[in-house]
């Protein structure tokens, strides 16, 4: 699968995911995380995995909870969104794991 | 009765200065005045003031003579007002005229009917050598009966399922002369390499060599076979501009029996009729609409004669397109740097403010109009990418034409040399790091881990396009 913003980069490493979830959280965004095991371009809603992390204040937090997610979930793929709930949009999205 | 017999005017037939009806300093513009700033250079004989007021009489309710019918109507509510006068710094030749027009002069939705006064004929008129249209002020009255943009910029991010990036176009090349199934190959190409879109030049319609049909269908053909290789959403600009309304909306409708997600229109050359037609068209059937401005150098280059690029960009946001190409500020194409930034706001915000220093002369609300995405294309490489993801934020698409299929590796090579270009300035710059000192770092940090950004970065090192502008904002005073 070639799609979302860094599939065209090396995997990212843990510090550099941390280092966009950092970005995300400064940016004022709500961090969501969402999984599906059979991605597909026409497909808008992967399985959300709990509620958007409305209250994640550290990065670390929610790389946690990404890692809960992937023990759950061990053949699926993971997706970090952040909400700008200003722009009633998504500012960032990007597959944190590939299985 | 004797105070109504003094409010009645007595009809002389002659010509008067324009000045008498069409200046007044005193009047303070409403809310729902549309405010035009007019760069105007008089013939050397014919004071300013006479100049500027033959710009708001000829705009709106004027003509060369009085007219006993002048009497028969309410000039005070209709006629246009030259309220306002400035010099132009470093040109004692030219002034600026601001004129406001009442609300009631215009069509509402109609950007036609605006042309037709604010632009029309006081272009010709010979008490001036010249007349530029620097910068309409809207009103949210009026704003409020336009459509505006299809989809806009969240709406399509939403649909095509691509956040925090910048998007990446590239247009065919060669412009014209390719079969369709030639054609098609270099859109599959580019797509499975790793642009979001590709496009047809502004010029490819429906020529022997390549007929619309054949296009359409082999295009959309790459699209889904580059889509399901890559499991991530692909676009090609499908260009319905043709030569009557009847073929464009055929072309519109063969476009999104398959499944085509966006077209486009050349809104300049097709005209505001039928562009605003297409464009509520597009909302009507969900499908997006890429705006091409061929023509727009015609109207906007000269700095002392036609209509400055940012009032037409005005327009094409009320008429509706969901980009609009916009400068590049570093590629091949005419555009200074302050003013196509500011003129990316007046596309993206929904509120500016009026900043001389940008060139921009009223305050500008956008009544919630959708945004629109600004597209540079023209002229620009890998080595760019710092730069533009720098000015241009995520919200614009660049298109790489040249810059993608120039690649000495093919359309695939290059389409991915600058999709790892812009995902590393994307990451960088969420690091936290700065785009304009280390851009050069941060390119060839990626190139160690892609050879396609290697060789791109080797072929266009030299490239740049430095030539001064012919279009430059006047200097502010301090």
């Amino acid at each position: 699968m070639k799609a979302e913003t860094f599939s065209y980069l090396p995997t990212l490493t843990t510090q550099q995911v941390l280092q966009q979830v950092h970005y995300l959280l400064q940016e004022g965004l709500v961090p969501a995380i969402e999984y599906t095991e059979r991605p597909t371009a026409r497909d808008h809603y992967w399985t959300m995995w709990k509620l958007p992390l409305f209250e994640a204040r550290a990065a670390e937090d929610v790389l946690a909870e990404i890692e809960v997610c992937k023990a759950a979930n061990p053949r699926a793929y993971i997706k970090l969104i952040g909400y700008d709930r200003r722009r009633q949009t998504q500012a960032v999205s990007f597959v944190v794991e590939r299985p | 009765m004797s105070e109504k017999r003094s409010v009645r005017e007595a009809y002389r037939a002659g010509v008067q200065d324009y000045r008498k009806t069409y200046y007044d300093p005193d009047y303070e513009p409403k809310d729902t005045d549309i405010l035009a700033a007019f760069r105007v250079t008089p013939q050397s004989d014919v004071p300013v003031e006479e100049a500027a007021a033959a710009v708001a009489a000829e705009s709106s309710t004027g003509t060369w003579t009085t007219v006993w019918t002048d009497l028969l109507t309410d000039m005070e509510r209709y006629r246009g007002r030259f309220y306002a006068i400035e010099p132009v710094e470093g040109n004692p030749e030219q002034i600026m005229a601001y004129v406001a027009y009442p609300l009631d002069l215009f069509e509402e939705g109609s950007v036609v009917n605006m042309m037709s006064s604010i632009v029309g004929n006081v272009f010709g008129f010979k008490a001036i050598r010249a007349l530029r249209l620097e910068d309409l002020r809207l009103p949210v009255a009026y704003l409020k009966t336009f459509p505006g943009p299809p989809h806009g910029i969240q709406v399509e991010r939403d649909k095509l399922n691509k956040y925090g990036r910048p998007l990446l176009g590239g247009t065919i090349k060669p412009k014209l002369g390719l079969s369709a199934k030639n054609y098609g190959r270099a859109v599959y190409e580019c797509l499975r390499g790793g642009l979001d879109f590709t496009k047809d030049d502004e010029n490819i319609n429906s020529q022997p060599f390549m007929r619309w049909r054949d296009r359409f269908e082999f295009v959309m053909d790459a699209v889904r076979k580059a889509e399901s290789e890559t499991g991530e959403r692909k676009g090609h600009y499908l260009n319905v501009t043709a030569g009557t309304m009847e073929e464009v909306y055929k072309r519109a409708e063969f476009a999104r029996s398959l499944g085509a997600p966006i077209i486009m229109s050349d809104f300049l050359t097709m005209g505001f009729t039928a562009h605003t037609s297409l464009s509520l068209w597009c909302r009507d059937n969900g499908v997006l609409l890429h705006c091409h401005r061929a023509l727009h150098a015609v109207i906007d280059r000269q700095k002392n004669h036609g209509i400055h690029w940012r009032v037409l960009a005005k327009w094409l946001r009320m008429a509706g397109g969901d980009h609009v190409h916009n400068g590049t500020v570093v590629g091949k194409l005419e555009g200074d740097r302050r003013a196509t930034m500011a003129i990316n706001d007046l596309l993206r915000e929904d509120f500016v403010p009026a900043d001389r220093s940008r060139g921009v002369y009223f305050d500008q609300p956008w009544a919630s109009l959708p945004p629109v995405f600004p597209a540079a294309s023209g002229g620009i490489h890998v080595w760019h990418m710092p730069a533009l993801v720098s000015m241009f934020g995520d919200d614009a698409v660049f298109q790489f034409g040249g810059g993608t299929q120039g690649h000495p590796g093919g359309n695939a090579a290059g389409a991915s040399a600058n999709r790892v270009a812009l995902e590393a300035v994307v990451q960088a710059r969420n690091e936290g790091r700065d785009l304009d000192r280390e851009g050069k770092d941060i390119l060839e940090r990626a190139a160690q881990r892609s050879s396609e950004l290697r060789e791109a970065l080797a072929l266009w090192k030299e490239v740049s396009f430095e030539f001064e502008g012919v279009d430059r904002l006047d200097p502010v005073r301090a």
